[in-house]
């Protein structure tokens, strides 16, 4: 019981605490929130977005402009609300001067209704991929210097229709927006270019019996769009050789991963080949995404062999906060309007290539176009065929053309 | 013969008579642990003679306390903080309601608030196109309906199951939910949910602001606390209480249980509606996130962390919950934080069965017990000179 009211008088004193901190002014101190999942399904993801985003920071020191710049971290579990609820603690509670986060796309367009209603804080998006975050109804003061889920997919219809000779293909994706997002992607330009996806299938997420789905799938198809999660490939792809399919498969950002390079079916052989598209690629070998992944291994000694998705994106967005307050000397006055425009004009260098940003405030930038082939070793990787530089949120399509098409959904877009 | 049949022939027996019969002539059995106050009071001089009678200094200051602290706090705590534990608070003390008076604990109680969160997004207006956008006072009115409905099918289910059986088929109803929401699109607008959903403007006031929305809270916290109060020493609750300690007893003396048992749930459901309706104007969205697994067990550690001898138990859970929720992840390892928010909970829920509100029980008795020594001592004193 005393231990209790120890914890119970501590966390008095903490919050007693945390409002005199957050009152005092602090001149030569930089704030920065930081919200990433720690808990919940992507809680390695978000544990490894954290790290990204202090690498940014271990870059500079620790300091900008000759200012130091404080991290104050928060969790989230995937979940909008408690998303917003986080940031709102970090940023009427902490007081924090810019905001990096959050992770996952529903977050994403909370943090940023969210961000409406505090016009004096910057937020920055941590690596939540949702198109409507910026296409919809967007924020002044929310910028996004990752490209999005349809933008991962750019360059990945041309390859799959010239190169690969796919003219037909059907589609087996999960039911949500991550998943019609890339869709879209890869299908405003394939239907462009000729090709035909004759029939589509949405699944459950987290779905195990793919029988169903895979009686149905047309056989005079060239090849299958697979867009489902690492685990749920590796499911579909073992009861679809149990069901003697042989199709070849293109994948989508999330893919092809690690679960699936390490399939183990009579089919394994047929994976060679296999493209897919995302915003990095481990085999790229860039100068500076070597010097990217070479400090993260120096860093981390308990991180991933090669820094992942989030973690990659995390450091951009943070990079790019730190930069713009380099920008302007660290100058926040005048409700940070200065940062503000400086974030807008940054030609932000990340290790895949120069991000600009578009009138939204999102990014424009790389996707490469992978395909699975065998190392030395006999190990299956990703490897890069084709960089494409560049890519906008409208596809490069107008913005009159875009708007008309719409927000990928189950039905958009659609060439049978 | 085995106990739910014999509940059950006798239940028959009972018949719907019982019903007026019940409300009109209660036999008030007086429960074991928590004793009942007797018959509702009638009178305009006899219930102020009640009040006076019950109202205490620690009353007036609480209530003072509660009505001050916006004014004094800054706008995140009393929104965050205030109105978020006033909200959580009201969905909790319908669980309290239920299981500390009713015997019945139900998993469910926060799929009914998310019910009414989502007929309020799907009524009223949000950023996705399938809400009617139709104005908001007939949006409650219906999220209200459509909730308390749901609430008291809910308690029609499982009413005739006990102990973990209730718990498990409740449990299930929620998840079940949960699927629902998440995978259709049409009505619910799967995974993403409701996005931006707007809470009404009455007479030029934004209710969602920190100060109007915390006074909204309270009014309705208030209402839900005095509410159950009453409700607690009037026939039902009396009766209520009494099926909680003997069902078998309180079917042989007349009474419908299960006619009693699942008005229970549709008070609960009700109370827990309001407290929805909060919620998805305090968030600003509802999403499958808000009807999981998590903010299902979320509301059943706040009654017992609050304890559910008292009304007042749930709305004490609440505020130490939103404040660890808040405030752990400054005190530790911003990786481990959950750790210290289920340590706390586990010392809790350890040393005292009865929740926060057994402390206060065992501390005002031993504080009497030490206060009435005193004056015992001082009285010898005296005698002695």
């Amino acid at each position: 019981m005393t231990s209790l009211r120890q914890c119970m008088r501590m966390l008095a004193v903490a919050a007693v605490f945390a409002i005199v901190a957050g009152a005092a002014d602090a001149q030569q101190v930089v704030k920065i929130g930081l919200l990433a999942t720690l808990e919940g399904p992507f809680a390695a993801g978000g544990q490894d977005g954290m790290r990204g985003a202090e690498l940014a920071v271990k870059e500079r020191n620790g300091m900008v402009a000759g200012k130091k710049i404080e991290i104050i971290k928060a969790s989230s579990d995937a979940k909008p609300d408690v998303a917003v609820n986080a940031t709102r603690k970090l940023v009427e509670q902490d007081k924090v001067d810019i905001m990096v986060g959050p992770l996952s796309g529903s977050e994403g367009i909370a943090v940023k209704n969210y961000s409406k209603t505090q016009p004096g804080t910057t937020f920055i998006n941590g690596s939540s991929g949702a198109q409507a975050t910026t296409l919809q109804d967007p924020s002044p003061n929310f910028f996004r210097f990752n490209t999005e889920g349809a933008q991962w997919m750019v360059g990945l219809g041309e390859y799959a229709l010239k190169t690969k000779n796919y003219k037909k293909m059907a589609l087996i994706a999960e039911d949500y927006a991550f998943p019609y997002s890339q869709v879209q992607g890869f299908m405003t330009e394939y239907c462009k270019a000729g090709g035909r996806v004759t029939h589509k299938a949405w699944v459950p997420l987290g779905g195990k019996d793919y029988s169903s789905v895979i009686a149905k799938l047309p056989t005079d198809v060239d090849a299958l769009l697979v867009v489902l999660g690492g685990a749920d490939a590796v499911n579909f792809l073992t009861q679809y050789e149990q069901s003697g399919g042989n199709k070849p498969m293109v994948g989508g950002s999330i893919t092809v991963d690690q679960t699936v390079l390490n399939f183990k079916g009579k089919r394994r052989e047929s994976l060679l080949g296999t493209p897919s598209a995302g915003p990095i690629a481990d085999s790229y070998d860039g100068a500076e995404w070597k010097k990217f992944v070479a400090d993260y291994k120096a860093n981390f000694k308990d991180g991933f062999p090669s820094p992942s998705l989030f973690a990659y994106v995390y450091y951009i967005n943070m990079k790019a906060a730190l930069d713009g307050l380099d920008a302007v000397k660290g100058d926040l006055s005048g409700g940070q309007a200065k940062y503000r425009e400086a974030l807008k004009n940054l030609k932000l260098q990340t290790p895949t290539g120069v991000v600009t940003l578009d009138e939204n405030r999102q990014a424009i930038g790389t996707t490469f176009v992978t395909e699975v082939a065998a190392g030395a070793d006999g190990v299956y990787y990703n490897k890069v065929v084709k960089v494409v530089p560049n890519v906008n949120q409208r596809l490069g399509m107008s913005k009159a053309d875009f708007d008309k098409v719409g927000l990928g959904s189950r039905d958009v877009p659609n060439c049978p | 013969m085995s106990a739910s049949q014999w509940r059950k022939a006798m239940n028959a027996g009972a018949g719907r008579t019982a019903w007026p019969k019940a409300a009109a002539a209660p036999a008030p059995p007086r429960a074991a642990a928590w004793p009942a106050r007797g018959a509702a009071t009638r009178g305009s001089a006899r219930s102020l003679r009640w009040l006076g009678a019950r109202v205490r200094a620690r009353h007036v200051l609480v209530l003072l306390a509660v009505l001050a602290y916006p004014l004094l706090a800054p706008p995140f705590l009393t929104f965050q903080i205030g109105a978020q534990s006033l909200a959580l608070g009201l969905i909790a003390l319908s669980l309290t309601f239920l299981a500390g008076y009713g015997g019945m604990v139900s998993l469910a109680q926060m799929t009914v608030a998310g019910i009414a969160g989502y007929m309020y997004a799907i009524f009223a207006t949000s950023g996705t196109d399938i809400s009617l956008r139709w104005p908001w006072w007939l949006a409650v009115l219906l999220a209200l309906v459509i909730a308390t409905v749901c609430g008291t099918l809910i308690g029609w289910f499982s009413v005739r199951t006990e102990g973990i059986y209730t718990i498990m088929i409740t449990l299930a109803i929620g998840v079940a939910f949960f699927y629902l929401v998440q995978q259709n699109y049409s009505i619910f607008n799967g995974f993403q949910g409701f996005q931006s959903v707007k809470s009404p403007r009455v007479l030029g006031v934004e209710l969602r602001d920190p100060i109007p929305f915390y006074y909204l809270a309270l009014f309705w916290s208030l209402a839900g606390y005095f509410g159950v109060k009453y409700l607690l020493r009037a026939p039902f609750g009396v009766a209520l209480q009494g099926i909680r300690d003997n069902p078998r007893r309180m079917a042989a003396l007349g009474f419908n249980v299960t006619a009693h048992r699942v008005a229970a749930y549709a008070v609960a459901g009700f109370i827990a509606a309001i407290g929805g309706i909060l919620m998805v104007w305090y968030n600003g969205l509802v999403s499958p996130g808000s009807v999981g697994t998590s903010w299902l067990i979320n509301i059943l550690i706040i009654a017992v962390l609050g304890g559910m001898r008292h009304p007042i138990g749930p709305f004490i859970g609440a505020i130490v919950f939103v404040l660890l929720q808040n405030f752990a992840v400054d005190l530790v390892d911003r990786e481990r934080f959950n750790l210290l928010i289920g340590g706390i909970f586990l010392i809790i829920v350890l040393f005292s069965p009865d929740g926060l509100l057994g402390w206060w029980a065992g501390g005002a008795a031993r504080l009497r017990a030490a206060s009435a020594r005193g004056r015992w001592g001082r009285r010898v004193e005296t005698g002695e000179a």
